[in-house]
């Protein structure tokens, strides 16, 4: 099929819009970071150096132990650490508005701070629904004057998540959109996300899609396979999503329109995205670390912080996914960190909402389980851990001066297990609870200001 | 054993053991006073959140039968309708310090979750579609009563395996004793993979002869309604044991309660070869035999008399 020509091509957004993160700026940071293993895949920085913040800016990058902190610096000692552009998460759920008492910008953007990130991309799906201008302004207030770090927001697709009108995207867009998204429900109807597809010649900003076909999915809970026979529930196919994906890659491919797939799961869909892209399909797509590292064998306890959805799926999908982040088939890792209240998951595992958080634990998850056993290199993970941010159009944290310091300083040694101090986010519904995680995120500089202290780290840099 | 809660949690020589202690129960069953002080002091609470009378019964006389005290809390007309939580209500109950809760509910790992809230021991009497061990257990027991050893058996389980607590636990008991077991059912009622427990997976009947036993599943009209199979007309043509299908020598076997012309006709539920009633009777023995397994020997503290007892 060869995609229909056009005389325009989606653009960007129109000027003067608002712009798309927002956080409550703290004073910017002055300090030196020395002699730190400094990592940046982006501009081939691999080895020991000092790296000065002033005023928030990257000022200065030199031999270690050769750079001046100058006046009012503070010195931080990073000999034998590791100092990283900082993450990027395009799929966070911040449960704002209307959800507060599972996560709010302040906790969620709190969580991300902890967990390395320098900007995070808050899912919609919230009550009400994010899909007017005047919900995305309160927001981006509200933002500004509670984030932690740099946050933005993607609208819904369609009126109220439910598929069928399309929000006003372009004046969603002039308030701020940082793209549009129906997340935790797909577009079902085809003749709906084609309009979508269209209107973004308008108004740009790309989809980002959950893709899911619901006549397939069903009532299931978890991966469809021998576990969940075995436990007598309800299973989600992964042609569930991989069909989905194969269709609105077509249509992408018909409008010459972008989208951006949203937590790959099955290895039928990195297929199915590898093919798109070889057809010149502006596609983009993510995947997470519990998917990355975990499979359905987890599920076999039927402890409800392993329920998510997509579902946690067999050791030959974890492979493919994992091959897709090796051959540049999956373009970033984002964590789909979905907070929910202890009593809304201490229920029965078919009863339970879908979910894990994911902010504070994907460094350590995706170092431990990928790196560590050589499996993926360190450069490969930090790199796609900030990667998210292009599909969207966001600024790419790199360590290079002059630039705003975003900056990620981390304990590669460090051993810890999830939990054990407790989370940042206002929620415990972990995948990762209980585990033995290597790498341990110290310090966190976004958008030029010191936005996280580990606490053991911040006794020891005083 | 601490917990009844698979039957993946025992191994061939539990359920022999627990097989051995039931038929020492039958002998109590037939008595004319058909009660053993065995659990005498001790609390079994029934706490069951979908309908049952057979199975819910089945363990009131099992342990009224060991002498113990025995609380049915039914969900329907309790708090559980003003909107108190699992956990709660089991945190409610658990104050009263039963000893044993037999639970039944609609969802999946269910009864392992309420052992995580409480001290008793937990057994599970079907957790959604996942097991009902017990139910199991009185199977091997009935059929070991008409078949002796159950090894190199071949046991055939029909109709909507999908939606059957009944026989998950079912394909993991008959194999633990050594059969050899083979689902059969419409392809939209076999759950995918489900060959991974160790069970083959036909779906029509043509080698049925090959069986020792045939066990069918009841066949819910609410799978009508989910349009999973197209009528019951024509489960029943494909699927339904009659004087056709079954062999004289053959064992026929079903959990009730028997939907009449569907899965089975009237004829072989009425046959010899029916062993339908012999399994409800196995029920209770077994289920005294299971209560006697996780309440003996633990905390075995008889109570000071309160009042001095009469010479």
């Amino acid at each position: 099929m060869r995609p229909h020509r056009a005389t325009s091509r989606p653009g960007a957004p129109p000027g003067g819009a608002r712009s798309a993160l927002v956080h409550a700026a703290p004073p910017p940071a002055t300090l030196l970071i020395r002699r730190a293993h400094v990592l940046d895949p982006r501009t081939g920085l691999d080895g020991p150096a000092d790296v000065l913040v002033r005023r928030g800016l990257v000022a200065q990058i030199g031999a270690p132990g050769a750079v001046e902190a100058g006046d009012g610096a503070e010195v931080v000692e990073g000999k034998g650490r590791h100092l990283l552009p900082a993450f990027v998460d395009p799929h966070v759920h911040l449960r704002t508005p209307g959800q507060e008492h599972k996560e709010d910008l302040e906790t969620g953007t709190r969580a991300a701070a902890a967990g390395g990130y320098c900007a995070v991309l808050a899912m919609p799906n919230t009550a009400p629904v994010v899909d007017s201008a005047p919900v995305l302004g309160a927001l981006l207030d509200a933002a500004a004057r509670e984030a932690r770090v740099p946050v933005g927001f993607l609208p819904a697709i369609t009126v109220g998540q439910r598929g069928v009108e399309l929000t006003e995207m372009a004046e969603l867009r002039d308030a701020g959109a940082a793209g549009f998204t129906d997340d935790g429900l797909p577009v079902v109807s085809a003749g709906v996300l084609r309009r979508a597809l269209r209107y973004q010649r308008l108004c740009g900003g790309v989809l980002a899609l959950h893709e899911e076909d619901p006549s397939l999915s069903g009532d299931g809970v978890m991966h469809e396979g021998a576990l969940s026979a075995r436990l007598g529930v309800a299973g989600i196919p992964s042609v569930s999503e991989s069909t989905m994906i194969a269709r609105d890659c077509a249509l992408a491919g018909y409008e010459e329109a972008r989208i951006h797939l949203q937590h790959l799961s099955a290895r039928e869909s990195v297929e199915a995205v590898a093919a798109a892209k070889a057809h010149g399909v502006q596609v983009t797509c993510e995947a997470t670390p519990h998917h990355l590292t975990l499979t359905d064998e987890a599920v076999a306890s039927l402890d409800t912080r392993l329920k998510m959805n997509p579902p946690l799926r067999a050791e030959s999908d974890r492979r493919a996914l994992i091959e897709g982040l090796r051959d540049g088939t999956i373009d970033a890792i984002a964590t789909d960190h979905a907070p929910h209240a202890r009593d809304e998951k201490e229920v029965a595992f078919e009863q339970a909402p879908m979910g894990t958080t994911g902010l504070e634990t994907a460094f350590a998850a995706l170092y431990t389980e990928l790196v560590v056993p050589g499996v993926l290199p360190l450069g490969l993970i930090v790199e796609k851990l900030s990667a998210g941010a292009q599909p969207f159009a966001l600024p790419v944290p790199r360590i290079v001066t002059g630039e705003p310091a975003n900056l990620t300083l981390v304990d590669l040694d460090a051993r810890w297990t999830v939990g054990e101090h407790g989370y940042e986010s206002r929620s415990d519904n972990c995948a990762f609870a209980g585990r033995r995680l290597r790498g341990r995120v110290l310090l966190t500089v976004a958008a030029g200001a010191i936005a996280y202290r580990e606490r053991s780290f911040a006794v020891s840099a005083a | 054993m601490r917990h009844l809660l698979s039957i993946g949690d025992l191994d061939r020589d539990d359920i022999e053991r627990i097989c051995a202690r039931a038929e020492q129960f039958s002998e109590v069953s037939d008595r004319e006073i058909k009660k053993v002080p065995a659990l005498r002091g001790r609390t079994v609470l029934n706490l069951f959140y979908e309908a049952s009378t057979r199975t819910r019964s089945s363990f009131e006389l099992a342990a009224k039968r060991l002498s113990a005290d025995v609380v049915n809390f039914a969900a329907s007309g309790s708090s559980v309708e003003k909107g108190e939580s699992l956990k709660d209500t089991v945190l409610t109950l658990a104050a009263h310090s039963p000893d044993a809760i037999v639970v039944r509910t609609p969802h999946a790992g269910s009864a392992a979750l309420i052992a995580g809230w409480t001290t008793a021991a937990i057994v599970n009497a079907g957790d959604g579609k996942r097991e009902h061990p017990t139910q199991a257990l009185l199977d091997v027991f009935t059929l070991r009563q008409k078949l002796g050893a159950l090894d190199g058996r071949s046991v055939w389980i029909v109709g909507d395996v999908a939606h059957s607590r009944v026989a998950r636990s079912n394909i993991l008991a008959f194999r633990a004793m050594g059969a050899h077991v083979t689902v059969c059912g419409p392809p939209t009622l076999i759950p995918r993979g489900i060959e991974a427990m160790g069970c083959d997976v036909r779906y029509d009947l043509d080698d049925l002869r090959e069986a020792d036993v045939v066990y069918a599943l009841r066949m819910q009209r609410e799978r009508m309604d989910q349009h999973l199979v197209p009528s019951l007309r024509e489960y029943a043509a494909r699927y339904q044991i009659n004087g056709r299908r079954l062999g004289p020598r053959q064992v026929l076997m079903h959990p009730g309660p028997v939907n009449r012309g569907v899965e089975l006709s009237g004829e072989v539920v009425d046959s010899p070869q029916a062993v339908i009633t012999a399994q409800v009777k196995a029920g209770v023995v077994v289920r005294m035999a299971v209560l006697y397994e996780l309440l003996s020997g633990t905390r075995a503290v008889e109570p000071a008399p309160l009042e001095p007892q009469l010479a």
